[in-house]
């Protein structure tokens, strides 16, 4: 069974999908680095950024955090504040 | 203080907040915005911000520089939307007793920012448009 994340898009990523947030279905039990393939996968200009990092509830995470419906997750490409 | 804001950096109301009476220093920051990039013209920045988030990585920065240094009072503003030349896109100030802690202070937190916060910049050229930092 799937399991379906939403998933907030910023910048470049944002450009690339031509939406500010996707709801993507991932198989069961999936973590950061099941979506990060997922949408390199779904939009293969993604696989061209430099990097691309996920925030979950506001916090970076790891390749291996857990992801669940209920979360905010978001994708940060490269950042270039200032 | 840290906040994000859409409207333009007022620099006066920055240093009023910034005034203390133990205060030796006061240093500024002010990040603006540059008419060209790699030689090629800027028209305008556009900046976007995951709002909660980039509060939230500001706010640790503005912690550990008071961990690290003896700061009184600091104001930390980033705009986001678009903005034109000469523009102040990002203001850090610091109070501290003595000058030292202040210049080093506002060096590390915009110098953090620029490698944790999300915050993005698009250079909107007059042939063009990038997303900074964006591809190798």
């Amino acid at each position: 069974m799937n399991e379906t994340v939403n998933v907030l898009l910023f910048g470049i990523t944002r450009d690339i999908t031509g939406q500010s947030a996707v709801q993507c279905s991932l198989p069961t039990k999936p973590n950061v680095g099941t979506l990060l393939g997922y949408l390199k996968q779904q939009y293969p200009e993604m696989a061209g950024i430099r990097s691309l990092l996920v925030a979950v509830n506001g916090e970076y995470a790891e390749n291996d955090t857990p992801l669940h419906a209920q979360d905010e997750i978001a994708i940060i490409p490269p950042v270039s504040g200032g | 203080m840290i906040a994000l804001t859409t409207d333009p950096i007022d620099l006066s109301s920055a240093y009023k907040y910034l005034q203390s009476d133990e205060a030796g220093a006061i240093d500024f920051f002010l990040g603006v915005v540059r008419n060209n990039t790699a030689a090629r013209p800027v028209d305008h920045l556009e900046y976007e911000a995951y709002g909660r988030m980039a509060i939230s990585e500001m706010q640790k920065i503005a912690d550990e520089a008071c961990h690290r240094w003896k700061i009184l009072r600091y104001v930390v503003i980033h705009r986001t939307g678009t903005l034109r030349i000469g523009e102040i896109a990002v203001l850090i100030g610091v109070t501290t007793p003595h000058r030292a802690d202040a210049f080093d202070a506002c060096r590390y937190i915009i110098d953090t920012i620029k490698q944790t916060v999300p915050i993005w910049k698009k250079e909107v050229l007059t042939d063009g448009e990038v997303w900074v930092n964006a591809h190798p």
